[in-house]
């Protein structure tokens, strides 16, 4: 699709603004904020950031496949919830549920990806659907309110730190968040990472090419299942338990992603500018609260960025363009 | 045979098969919602109640309207290949506008309601520009207009405002027998609407663009106007639920639109009416269906006093069974 890749191959094509505008960002915060002068800031901010960075990376593998999942808000809602119900705050009950959250994020991704790919529902709808039940099944069960509480050692993957020699005090949910990174690029520089664009961008051209569409796909959703259950055990550590816990972070998500010029529909976009995205907007949270906007303008903020972030992945290209024209660029091969 | 590329990859192996007779979702969509009140009268009836009373009716109506207005204009976005999330919370502005332009006075009634309509058409407007324009896809550019329209409410407002005068919330609570006035005009609304998407030329232009964008603008279709009119008439069925729900509440609520999600349910009303969601297929009659049929089953679970929360479930199984049953029964309903 894009010829000039070939002489530019480290960053994929979108990926650049976006990290022109985090590192905007963050030379603003260190303006802004005097908590921003040393790392500890920064890596306060990558704390905060973790989970939705997290679920960014779920929601991009199953946007690059071509897909939705509109269910991530409530099932980081659910899963928080039935930690501290099953939990109850003691500390011998958190492995086992721990793994069980884990293996309920795959389950709903499981069903999310069986749904889409075999009943050929539109993801749009089963995700929806699925954001139907989970906000219903867990409110019925606890009757309204989320009751227990959780664990000291739950909450230490989302709240504590570890102490590293050079770095000092470096909070687990940067580490985990490092680790989900480097996993989910590597697999996206992978075969199987590169057929699932291509999925996203033909899925006639994969299938007839012999590539497996159906399990991709079902790879993506359960992905963002399970990366959705680990964001949402940080998030209760971070934050501790509420039944809004997980409101309106799918479109949060979504908006990260988007903003990391990866374009709704599948087929293009990295997953270094998706977490890049959900970076940006949570620095540009925070930079907005530093200068003082009232929180109630925060989502007209997020409204204007997505409508421009996508916007300039549109039209970028042209603009590009013109500027090259304007100073002599480099010869083209 | 099925090398067809589909926009949305929703048909995949449409299977020949003979001439049969076969269920259309409009058909089968009203099929469901006569079960749908058998079933509800009788699980209604053994715990000693009646489904179809006055009361039911007028609850089961009451409840239809709104989402119905709401449903109807989503139907022409969805069907243009577009959608709209932007309507939940231009529902809570459009009658905060109504109410606080009222303010308890009658004589501002038509001032409010050609304000209103006015607030509403300039909203679709940018949704329309934003998409064509600005090429933004639809599902980004109306969430980002849904987002600042959010942070415009929740900055300037905390709870209800504003005022309807007593004469104009008879809009709201009229009724002629059992149907609520207001109910019958959003169905008058619907069949003017039904009459623009199947007997006008920017009617079948709708479906066109929705068909296939490209091949509409290679027939000559202004694509772009077409999208913007989908949009702007899109949102003033949003104004026009806002101006009913202000009359009923008697004032205007910044949140009234979002509390009930409005957003998500006039799209899954609209897709459970058998409307594609890749656009170009579907129609009002079966909107008004799928309606008819998520307000059914709220009634049913308050006659029967199930958890509120069950509702959700249920209606998420509904939805995507009721999707899983179209996409089954497409490959042979379409052959041409």
């Amino acid at each position: 699709m894009n010829s000039r890749l070939k002489w530019r191959p480290r960053l994929t094509d979108g990926t650049a603004p976006v990290l022109v505008v985090l590192a905007v960002l963050l030379v603003a915060l260190a303006f802004a904020g005097p908590a921003y002068s040393e790392p500890a800031g920064y890596l306060a901010l990558l704390k905060r950031a973790a989970p939705l960075v997290i679920l960014a990376i779920g929601q991009y593998l199953v946007i690059v496949s071509g897909g939705f999942d509109l269910s991530v808000g409530s099932l980081v809602t659910a899963e928080v919830v039935i930690a501290a119900r099953l939990i109850n705050g003691d500390d011998g009950n958190t492995v086992w549920v721990v793994a069980l959250l884990l293996g309920f994020g795959v389950l709903v991704g499981l069903v999310n990806g069986l749904i889409t790919t075999r009943l050929l529902v539109p993801s749009f709808i089963v995700t929806l659907g699925m954001l139907l039940v989970l906000d219903g099944a867990v409110f019925l069960w606890t009757g309204g309110a989320p009751r227990g509480a959780l664990s000291e050692s739950f909450r230490v993957p989302g709240r504590g730190s570890l102490e590293i020699p050079v770095l000092g005090q470096v909070p687990w949910s940067v580490l985990i968040l490092l680790v989900v990174l480097v996993g989910a690029v590597l697999f996206m520089r992978g075969g199987t990472g590169r057929t699932l664009i291509a999925v996203g961008d033909n899925e006639n051209a994969v299938r007839l090419a012999g590539g497996r569409v159906d399990r991709l796909r079902l790879l993506a959703f359960v992905s963002s299942g399970l990366l959705a259950a680990l964001a949402a055990i940080l998030l209760a550590g971070f934050a501790g338990v509420s039944a809004q816990v997980g409101r309106g972070l799918e479109f949060r998500a979504i908006t990260a992603v988007v903003l990391g010029g990866v374009l709704l529909g599948g087929g293009r976009g990295s997953v270094v500018a998706a977490a890049a995205g959900a970076l940006s907007l949570e620095a540009l949270f925070s930079l907005l609260k530093l200068v003082g906007v009232s929180g109630a303008l925060e989502s007209a903020v997020q409204g204007v960025i997505i409508i421009a972030a996508v916007a300039y992945a549109a039209h970028g290209a042209g603009l590009r363009q013109k500027l090259r024209i304007r100073k002599p660029a480099p010869a083209l091969p | 045979m099925s090398v067809v590329q589909e926009k949305v990859s929703v048909v995949r192996r449409a299977a020949p098969q003979g001439r049969r007779f076969v269920l259309t979702p409009t058909v089968t969509v009203y099929l469901a919602l006569v079960a749908l009140l058998v079933v509800g009268s009788v699980l209604v009836g053994l715990k000693g109640g009646v489904l179809l009373d006055e009361g039911g009716i007028l609850n089961i109506l009451t409840r239809s309207t709104v989402l119905g207005l709401v449903a109807v204009g989503q139907t022409m976005a969805i069907v243009t290949g577009s959608l709209d999330l932007s309507v939940a919370y231009l529902i809570g502005l459009c009658s905060l506008v109504a109410a606080e332009t009222m303010a308890g006075d009658t004589s501002m009634i038509a001032p409010a309601v050609v304000l209103v309509l006015v607030v509403a058409a300039s909203v679709g407007l940018v949704n329309g520009l934003v998409i064509t324009v600005l090429k933004a896809n639809a599902f980004i550019a109306t969430l980002g207009v849904a987002l600042i329209l959010r942070g415009y409410l929740e900055h300037n407002y905390t709870g209800p405002a504003g005022s309807v005068p007593r004469a104009f919330q008879h809009l709201g609570y009229d009724r002629i027998g059992p149907i609520p006035a207001a109910t019958l005009l959003m169905l008058l609304i619907a069949a003017g609407v039904w009459w623009y998407l199947r007997r006008t030329r920017t009617g079948y232009h709708m479906y066109a663009v929705g068909g296939d964008i490209e091949v509409a603008r290679l027939s000559g279709v202004r694509t772009s106007r077409t999208i913007v009119t989908a949009h702007v008439l899109c949102s003033l069925m949003a104004g026009l639920a806002g101006i009913f729900l202000a009359s009923r509440l008697g004032s205007g609520a910044p949140y009234v639109g979002m509390d009930a999600g409005y957003d998500l349910e006039s799209i899954a009303a609209v897709v459970l009416g058998g409307t594609v969601l890749a656009g170009g297929r579907g129609g009002v009659v079966g909107t008004i269906g799928g309606v008819l049929i998520l307000s059914t089953l709220d009634t049913v679970f308050d006659d029967l006093a199930v958890d509120p929360f069950f509702k959700n479930v249920v209606r998420g199984v509904v939805l995507i069974i009721a999707v899983a049953l179209y996409a089954r029964s497409k490959g042979n309903g379409r052959t041409s």
